[in-house]
């Protein structure tokens, strides 16, 4: 199997990923575009620990699935909160920070 | 060749001649200091510093006659002169030092002696007074000041002593000067000097560019230096012109200073001030510096006023004229002090006229005698004043019959009036009848007459005065009648006010002395006039007494031997090398010059050492140049210089002795007669006879009005010359200056309006504002990126990301 | 099986598999229901759990799939629930500004293609790679990688608390 297979599916993981955290105006949907990025970055982490040999690769991705799993908790019990102080969770109405 | 130089005697007093005027000025620091805490209020430094003076003049003069007794009969003595530079500038140096030879000690001894005496006596003339500290802070200054140019070195030195006395003249003139009167005669005096002062500045610069040359190359010292300027007078060198207008320059100054004619308006007015001033200033020490000025630079004058080849000059005419208007004016006085005082401006003009005719030795003893006697005559007017007219000096109102009351001033007056007249053996007779004797010799015949004229005037005015003071009956306040208190005072002085014998009527009040200070004698036990006390009466005594002595130090009459004054003070008119103008050799001191030194025997002599000269080579020969003749101011001399020129004495007559005692005595019966006719037996022909002949009337006038100069001088020419200067001053000043200042003013507003408006309003304030605008402009634009959007900032950081990551890749590929 | 049918196989495997990510992928981000959208990001993790396999990655593979299938996809539709989102389908899950997220993509799609072609070539993984055992693992974690585990159970620490504190009602 050629690297760049990995490598390549990972790009795609992320690019779409990013297009969903730009285009989406659902907060729940754009934690789950950040997923998606975040699991790109894992098999690009994988792919390159089998072409190195080694598991450093290996622990980190289990690094981030924690931290992915640490931040959707988080993401989603803001997403909560918002939804309890405006029924709403549409992140263009959140524009109270504008400048 | 040269005249051998034997070594002369010298003295400490002689070499150190220049502390005399160190110790009054000393004094005059301290009394300014400590006086007002003194126990006598500072007039014991004054006195001391007087005597002390006096103690070292005596010493030097005594050395000085040491000296000159042991050089030859008529060998040269030379002066000892000594110089420390205090300032150079331009390669002239300015020094400081001494100069001292007979003329300067005679004249010294007469300052310290009269200081002394003056200072003493004013002890009990000024007890009480309001400003006594301050007195003798002036007088003890004026002391210094005039020893200072007695002993001076060079004209720099000269001009400061004068000046310190012109204005120590100024400040005792007008030390009542609460009175009007008092102040503005102090002010006449000072300016009148003033205007002769331009003088002496004018004289000083004209010799110094004239003389600086030669004096260098011959003598190397400055054209400043006295002997220089004696020794470049006679040395043929100058041009005719420098000299004329340097000597006639001088000449001025001397006028102002020693009030001749035509500036002699202030001596009057200066009687204002207290009796002592008036008989130490004016009329024995300050007012003969300008006497003293003409005999010390003889040689200039000799030359430039062609005093041996003329029958007139400047000198002798204006001296002349003097003597005449003077006494004529002494006749129409009631004040005593102003009858001295026109006395003393006459005897001035004899001076003058002596030496300007050639009769140097006369002049400078008729100096010294008429500096005894007429201090005498002024210090006896204040005696009469401060015990008998209660502070009046009206003779006709307020004294009469007085010897009867103060038998020591009468007589210490009488004396001293014989002398002034000339009489035989008083000292006037040894001075002022040679005086006349040596005019007439010398071929200025004209003036000899006026010397006569003015003995018979003398004569006459003096007796007028005394017989109106010490004669007759006591009239006002010698008869007693001001004993009380100030009311009555007053009240005879408003009586004085409306007595307006003269026009001008602070006449009347510049006689009188201030009461404020004389309160202790309204409790005096006597009344009416009485003798002075002690303080008083001794001066008095001491000076007629030298009234009659001092006569003797000069008494042609009797043969050579008597004339000691001539042969200490005369200078000898020996041509001599420039290095024996400073020769002492060995022993008690060297006087030492600058520069002086040659072993030549040419004039070209220049670099000094400072050890005197080697006396051996100039050895021998008498020259053709012996004691008699000498080619000293008549022609240019060879090989040598001159210092002084060869002065003709007349020989002694008896015969013309005679004559002018005559006519001395003459004027003395004319006018005892006139006086006992008109005041005492009060004979109807002569009683107003001015007021009834229209001629006499007109006389009258003139003189009591002085002349109408006083009036000229102060309403003509000061008048016309202070009034449009003022006018334009005050011209200048509203439109040229306060335009200046004004147009500044408003310059400044518009350039700075048109700042504020253009650089600060627009630039500064448009940069500030243009700033702020721009970064508000600038956050406008940036602020939609700041959205509040969370899509949007995702956008932008990938988008960012993405766009980073292309150019990386595209530069790295 | 010879070492190139293995690899025959591993090729279609992955290529299989890819597609499926993709276009579950792309459901996710274009779905109008946010439930369906979840359940493709399920189908996407799933996915990358087989990759990781193929990646000789057994033991993150496992975990993959509890972890993030089972607690985080979980949690996902449990705050879908709780915000009331609607069932069935929406129009508005796109904000307006969507049109501006494609060229991002594309762009990043073609730079990261351009470079990864352009850096890694033709290179091969190694065939017949052993799986990495979990005890290599185990041994990075506890040894190499300490510091960053125990920063990591400090940030799920506060993750727990932070997601409590937020989300409880006072």
């Amino acid at each position: 199997m050629l690297l760049n297979q990995f490598l390549i599916l990972g790009a795609v993981l992320f690019c779409i990923g990013v297009y969903g955290v730009i285009a989406r105006r659902n907060a729940v949907l754009v934690l789950m575009s950040i997923e998606l990025i975040l699991n790109s970055v894992n098999i690009n982490l994988l792919a390159f620990s089998l072409r190195n040999g080694s598991a450093d690769g290996h622990t980190f991705a289990l690094y981030v699935i924690a931290v992915a799993a640490a931040e959707v908790g988080v993401g989603l019990a803001m997403v909560l909160l918002m939804y309890r102080n405006r029924r709403s969770i549409a992140l263009d109405e959140l524009a109270e920070m504008k400048g | 060749m040269f005249a051998a130089e034997a070594a002369l005697s010298s003295g400490f007093f002689l070499e150190h001649a220049w502390v005399i005027p160190i110790i009054p000025a000393v004094a005059f620091a301290l009394i300014i200091f400590f006086g007002k805490k003194m126990p006598m209020k500072g007039s014991e430094f004054g006195i001391a510093s007087m005597l002390g003076a006096l103690v070292f003049a005596g010493g030097a003069g005594y050395q000085w006659i040491q000296r000159v007794n042991g050089a030859g009969a008529e060998a040269y003595v030379a002066p000892i002169v000594k110089t420390w530079t205090w300032w150079q500038s331009g390669g002239v140096q300015f020094g400081i030092g001494q100069h001292i030879d007979g003329l300067s000690l005679a004249v010294l001894c007469v300052v310290a002696f009269i200081s002394s005496l003056v200072q003493i006596y004013s002890v009990e003339y000024l007890r009480g007074d309001r400003r006594y500290t301050h007195f003798f802070a002036s007088l003890t200054l004026f002391s210094a000041g005039m020893m200072n140019m007695v002993v001076a070195e060079n004209m720099i030195q000269l001009i400061l002593g004068w000046e310190i006395m012109g204005l120590c003249s100024f400040m005792l003139i007008g030390h009542w000067w609460e009175e009007g009167p008092n102040s503005r005669a102090a002010l006449k005096a000072f300016f009148t000097t003033r205007t002769g002062d331009m003088g002496l500045l004018a004289g000083t610069s004209i010799l110094f560019f004239a003389a600086n040359d030669w004096t260098q190359k011959t003598l190397g010292v400055s054209g400043f230096s006295i002997r220089g300027l004696s020794a470049w007078a006679l040395s043929g060198d100058p041009s005719h012109m420098a000299i004329v207008w340097g000597a006639a320059a001088l000449f001025i100054a001397a006028i102002g200073k020693s009030g001749q004619f035509p500036l002699h308006t202030w001596l009057p007015d200066a009687m204002a001030g207290p009796t002592p001033v008036s008989s130490l200033l004016h009329s024995s020490t300050m007012v003969v510096a300008g006497v003293f000025l003409v005999a010390r630079l003889y040689p200039v004058f000799f030359t430039g006023m062609s005093i041996l080849h003329s029958s007139a000059n400047f000198i002798v005419i204006i001296g002349g004229i003097t003597i005449v208007i003077a006494a004529a004016l002494a006749f129409v006085q009631t004040d005593i002090k102003k009858v001295l005082a026109y006395s003393t401006v006459s005897q001035l003009g004899y001076m003058m006229m002596g030496l300007g005719a050639g009769a140097w030795l006369p002049a400078v003893f008729h100096i010294f005698t008429h500096a005894f006697f007429k201090a005498c005559l002024f210090l006896g007017a204040g005696s009469i004043s401060h015990s008998a007219s209660h502070h009046s000096f009206e003779m006709k109102k307020d004294m009469g019959g007085l010897r009867k009351f103060m038998p020591i001033t009468f007589t210490t007056w009488v004396i001293s009036t014989l002398a002034l007249c000339g009489v035989f053996p008083f000292s006037g007779f040894f001075s002022k009848d040679e005086i006349i004797d040596n005019v007439g010799h010398n071929g200025y015949t004209v003036f000899m007459v006026i010397g006569l004229c003015g003995a018979f005037l003398t004569a006459a005015y003096m007796t007028r005065a005394t017989y109106l003071t010490f004669f007759g009956e006591p009239r006002g306040a010698a008869a007693g009648e001001h004993h009380d208190e100030h009311g009555d005072a007053h009240a005879s002085h408003d009586a004085h006010d409306d007595h307006a014998d003269d026009a001008h009527g602070h006449d009347a009040h510049a006689s009188h002395d201030t009461h404020a200070s004389h309160d202790d004698h309204h409790g005096d036990a006597h009344h009416g006039p009485h003798e002075s006390p002690a303080l008083i009466t001794v001066p008095l005594i001491i000076l007629a007494t030298l009234a009659i002595g001092s006569g003797f130090l000069n008494a042609a009459p009797f043969g050579e031997k008597w004339e000691n004054f001539k042969k200490w003070v005369e200078p000898r008119v020996e041509v001599i090398s420039p290095t024996g103008l400073a020769q002492v050799v060995g022993g008690a001191g060297e006087a030492r010059v600058a520069s002086d030194e040659s072993t030549d025997t040419t004039v070209a002599g220049e670099e000094a050492t400072a050890s005197g000269d080697s006396h051996g080579e100039e050895a021998t020969a008498e020259g053709e140049h012996s004691a008699h003749e000498s080619p000293c101011g008549s022609e240019t001399p060879k090989d040598g210089i001159c210092v002084a020129p060869m002065i003709h004495h007349a020989p002694f007559k008896w015969s013309k002795a005679l004559m002018s005692m005559i006519i001395v005595f003459l004027g003395m019966f004319v006018s005892w007669t006139l006086c006992v006719q008109l005041y005492e037996k009060k004979n109807k022909s002569l009683v107003g006879l001015t007021q009834r002949n229209v001629l006499l009337g007109r006389g009258y006038d003139f003189l009591v009005n002085k002349y109408y100069l006083d009036a000229l001088y102060e309403n003509v020419i000061v008048r016309g010359i202070a009034h449009p200067i003022a006018a334009a001053a005050y011209w200048f000043n509203q439109n040229v200056l306060d335009g200046v200042v004004n147009g500044a003013g408003t310059f400044t507003k518009k350039v700075s309006g048109w700042v504020y408006r253009n650089v600060d309003q627009r630039v500064v304030d448009g940069a500030v504002n243009g700033s702020g605008n721009a970064a508000r402009g600038l956050g406008g634009i940036l602020r939609p990126v700041q959205s509040g959007k969370v899509n949007q900032y995702g956008a932008l950081l990938f988008g960012t990301a993405a766009i980073g990551a292309l150019v990386l890749v595209i530069i790295n590929t | 099986m010879l070492a190139a049918e293995l690899l025959v196989a591993q090729n279609v495997g992955f290529y299989l598999i890819a597609a499926i990510m993709v276009v579950g992928a792309l459901r996710v981000v274009t779905s109008n229901n946010v439930v369906h959208a979840a359940l493709w990001l399920v189908v996407v993790l799933a996915g990358a759990a087989a990759q990781y396999v193929l990646l000789a990655a057994e033991f993150v593979a496992i975990t993959q799939v509890m972890v993030y299938i089972g607690a985080v996809m979980v949690l996902f539709l449990f705050g879908t629930m709780l915000t009331r989102a609607r069932i069935g389908a929406e129009t508005d899950l796109n904000n307006k500004n969507w049109m501006l997220g494609i060229p991002v993509a594309v762009l990043m799609l073609a730079t990261m293609v351009i470079a990864l072609n352009d850096g890694f070539g033709n290179e091969q993984l190694p065939l017949n790679a052993a799986p990495v055992d979990t005890k290599t693992i185990s041994d990075q974690i506890f040894g190499a990688y300490l510091l960053p585990f125990w920063a990591l159970s400090f940030v799920l620490l506060a993750a727990v608390i932070g997601a409590i504190v937020l989300a409880r009602k006072d």
